[in-house]
């Protein structure tokens, strides 16, 4: 009787009729997956993406060359070089990132003092050569100017939990 | 000695010391500022709080509270911990949270005190007080906001330094710490004023926001910019020494550093000799090793040994200096001299040429004749030695030199050697004072041996000593203070003319054809004789460097492992802390290399092996760091080489403190402090 039964089903292409009819539900149901790259999907305001420098509101770089970044950070991926600027102030002559080194682990964020490094929202960093992922000073300030206003946000979102 | 009990242990301590001295003792920490070892007590910051038994109920500042019989004290009270609470409470209400941007930050006694001590957050809410800056010259920085008015600086200004030029104006909390005045500091220690500040109100100002404690290398060493043979530390980061700090040797330097081994380490990265420079066709052009040592080859093949001469210069390491003299001796010449500026030094017997009293030692005399010398200028650390034993009790100091200002009262006896006779011969009443003194000391300067009647002055020197009881079998009395930190060990190993050849004058104005200069740069090369053959080995492009046929660019003294001996004959190494630049090599690897390249190689491979070699030649090479005192059994004296005692004035054997070598005159630092301190005076004495 089951051998019957089996080869009926076979013969009438049963399962492929209930395969069907999955899929058909499916393509009714609401889609998970995203246009990428045309949409993307929600990240939290602590997402740890690629670096950027921030400035103050009145242009002045917020990085006050206190290394403490370069010391915590456990990839050894921070270099950074100080003298005093012309006007006396402390800064870096030099802030350089190894991105291929980096373990985004967003240690150099806590530990900035004045929230001049920070991880940002951007994870589309990908390049063609190795040596583009070695971010210089100029490099993460122009990544801070792009992303200032998301950066504010994030910092915002997430000062009731620090 | 005095009981105490501290947390309940029992120590010893000596009576007439405070309670801090004793929590020390007996191994309990007891934070403070303002107290310091060497300094007089100021209490003033009131950290150092502990409590008394049998004593008024309330905290007492441990460094200023002497301690008695059966003492009983407790560093670990609430009472202890609430006070010290409060007084750091105070202390930041008017210190800056600035230490991102402070150079003090990871090396600050507030910092880690304030985390031991203080509580985990602020009340204040209230504004802090700001203070002005000073300008206190090229050396110090100054952000007087965060000073906690501990008058550390201004006590040692006055009190080791012996320059009182800092002090505090208004009281309270307007106290502002100052030199009244606004001048920069004068004193050759001002750089430890750096050290000895808790907080970051005085930082180096060269230093400024280079670089991070935690972030350099340390390497142990030898200061060779002076003869004193400083202990220091040299912190580097990847290729560059970026600061150098003192060491702690009571038998030397105790725990200063004086400003041009401190400051002078900039002209370390510039006009180096980084590669290898031949003449052809009468310029100097970059070659190889082998091309270098091909063309020195070729020069002295077939010129007679007496022909070819080698002098050391001041801050050539000993084992270098030991490989230079066997190469010569392989090649056939005695022509070897270390005394590049022309003392007339006699180096027959070790004790005619090193420091006999010993630094230490300074502090035992009672009476001080300095001869030729300007101690100040010559090595800051002996200077402050004797600014020590000067105010631990009035003892008499004459000085035979010209006039100068040595931060402590003495009688100048005039500019000229003639006065030498007169107290000999005891005729003179510091001849008197000498003889009635139990330790008299006679420091002879370089100054001093610097002329055509050196050998005669020496002599009498050495008589003085002689007459007025400095020599005997408990105390040697008779010193020769060094200016050069390569020129102790060059005499031990025996870097002279040998019998009947050539010193540096003859050496010169073609006296040789052949000339190899180990770093010798204080030479007139103008009297070099035209067509002499000069190798010079080294590592910045200085006087020698110019007059050059070939340039072997050698290490300096923060990359080479070398042996200095300083002028008491302490035997000393300093230790590589970052490699040499570009094609430059350790001095005595030069060496060995050229001897295997003329098929006579030196018998030494490894620094070991020539340092046994060392051993060999002088055994007090084997005596590291140990200074043995010995008094003067002896008393013949050096010879006078036959000259009498001029009536020439005494010249100042360093005339700029700033700019005595080829680092130093590299620096930018030591420039700007040659504008500051020595171009005034010098313009004002035209």
């Amino acid at each position: 009787m089951a051998f019957l039964d089996r080869t009926a089903r076979t013969f009438l292409l049963a399962e492929l009729a209930s395969g069907m009819a999955r899929t058909l539900r499916y393509f009714f149901k609401r889609k998970v997956t995203i246009n990428y790259p045309y949409e993307k999907g929600p990240i939290s305001p602590r997402f740890k993406g690629e670096h950027a420098l921030r400035r103050y509101p009145n242009g002045e770089e917020r990085c006050i060359a206190c290394k403490l970044c370069e010391a915590v950070c456990p990839a050894q991926a921070i270099t950074i070089e100080a003298e005093p600027r012309d006007d006396g102030s402390r800064r870096t002559t030099r802030y350089d990132i190894d991105m291929t080194k980096c373990i985004y682990c967003g240690l150099c964020e806590e530990a900035c003092p004045v929230d001049a490094i920070v991880e940002g929202p951007n994870f589309e960093f990908a390049t063609e050569t190795r040596e583009e992922l070695m971010y210089n000073k100029d490099k993460l300030l122009a990544n801070g100017d792009r992303w200032e206003p998301e950066l504010a946000r994030r910092l915002e979102l997430d000062a009731p939990y620090r | 000695m005095v009981k105490v009990t501290v947390d309940g242990i029992v120590v010893d301590v000596p009576p007439g010391s405070n309670v801090l001295q004793a929590c020390e003792a007996a191994g309990k920490e007891v934070p403070r500022f303002c107290y310091h070892e060497r300094l007089s007590v100021a209490g003033n910051c009131r950290m150092c709080l502990v409590e008394i038994e049998k004593a008024p109920p309330k905290p007492f500042a441990s460094c200023a509270y002497p301690v008695n019989e059966g003492m009983v004290v407790h560093t670990d009270t609430p009472m202890v911990k609430a006070g010290r609470a409060g007084v750091m409470e105070f202390l930041l209400i008017n210190h800056p949270l600035d230490c991102p941007i402070c150079d003090q930050g990871g090396e600050c006694d507030l910092q880690d005190q304030a985390v031991g001590y203080g509580r985990d957050s602020s009340r204040y809410t209230e504004a802090k007080r700001a203070v002005k800056d000073k300008d206190l010259g090229p050396l110090v920085k100054t952000v007087m906001t965060r000073c906690i008015q501990c008058t550390r600086c201004i006590r040692f200004s006055a009190e080791i330094a012996g320059t009182p030029e800092l002090g505090a104006t208004a009281r309270g909390e307007t106290m502002e710490v100052g030199t009244y005045v606004e001048m920069a500091l004068t004193s050759e220690l001002s750089g430890n004023l750096i050290d000895i500040c808790p907080v970051g109100a005085l930082t180096s100002k060269p230093y400024a926001f280079v670089a991070r404690s935690w972030e350099l290398k340390k390497t142990d060493s030898i200061d060779v910019l002076d003869a004193v043979g400083t202990n220091i530390r040299i912190d580097a980061r990847g290729p560059e020494v970026l600061r150098v700090l003192p060491r702690l040797n009571e038998d030397v330097n105790e725990e200063w550093l004086a400003d041009k081994g401190r400051f002078a380490i900039d002209g370390l990265k510039r006009r180096r000799l980084d590669s290898v420079w031949v003449k052809r066709d009468g310029k100097l052009q970059k070659a190889a090793w082998t091309d270098a040592f091909a063309a020195i080859d070729a020069r002295l093949k077939g010129v007679a040994g007496e022909r070819i001469g080698a002098i050391a210069g001041d801050l050539a390491d000993a084992e270098s200096m030991l490989a230079l003299k066997e190469l010569m001796v392989s090649l056939g010449s005695a022509n070897i001299d270390c005394r590049v500026d022309g003392a007339a030094i006699d180096s027959t017997r070790r004790d005619f040429y090193t420091f006999n009293t010993s630094i230490a030692g300074i502090e035992e005399a009672d009476a001080i004749l300095i001869v030729g010398s300007n101690p100040r200028r010559e090595a800051p650390l002996v200077n402050a030695r004797i600014l020590k034993r000067r105010r631990a009790s009035r003892l008499p100091i004459a000085v035979i030199a010209s006039p100068a200002d040595l931060t402590y009262a003495t009688d100048n006896l005039g500019d000229s050697p003639d006065v030498l006779a007169s107290l000999i011969d005891g005729s003179h009443p510091f001849a008197a004072t000498l003889k009635a003194a139990s330790k008299p000391m006679i420091i002879v300067g370089q100054g001093a041996l610097r002329r055509a009647d050196g050998a005669a002055v020496l002599a009498a020197c050495w008589q003085i000593a002689a007459a007025v009881g400095a020599l005997s079998d408990a105390w040697h009395g008779f010193n020769m203070l060094h200016t050069a930190a390569a020129r102790v060990g060059a005499l031990d190993l025996g870097f002279v003319p040998g019998n009947g050849a050539k010193d540096v004058a003859a050496m010169m104005g073609g006296g040789v054809a052949a000339q190899w200069l180990l770093g010798a740069d204080s030479l007139d090369t103008a009297r070099t004789g035209a067509d002499t053959f000069v190798i010079y080995q080294g590592h910045h492009g200085d006087a020698g460097a110019a007059r050059a046929d070939v340039i072997l660019p050698g290490a300096a003294y923060t990359e080479k492992d070398g042996t200095y001996v300083n002028t008491e004959g302490r035997v000393q190494r300093g230790q590589l802390a970052i490699y040499p630049p570009g094609e430059a090599r350790e001095d005595w690897k030069i060496l060995r290399a050229f001897s295997g390249y003329t098929g006579k190689p030196l018998p030494y491979d490894t620094i070991e092996a020539l340092r046994a070699r060392l051993e060999v030649v002088n055994p007090v090479f084997a005596r590291l760091d140990i200074l043995p005192r010995f008094g003067c059994t002896d008393t013949s004296g050096p010879s006078a080489m036959g000259g009498i005692v001029g009536n020439g004035k005494f010249v100042d054997a360093v005339p700029n403190y700033y700019q005595t070598d080829p680092i130093s005159r590299a620096s930018p630092t030591m420039a700007a402090c040659t504008a500051t301190y020595v171009a005034p005076l010098q313009a004002a004495a035209e």
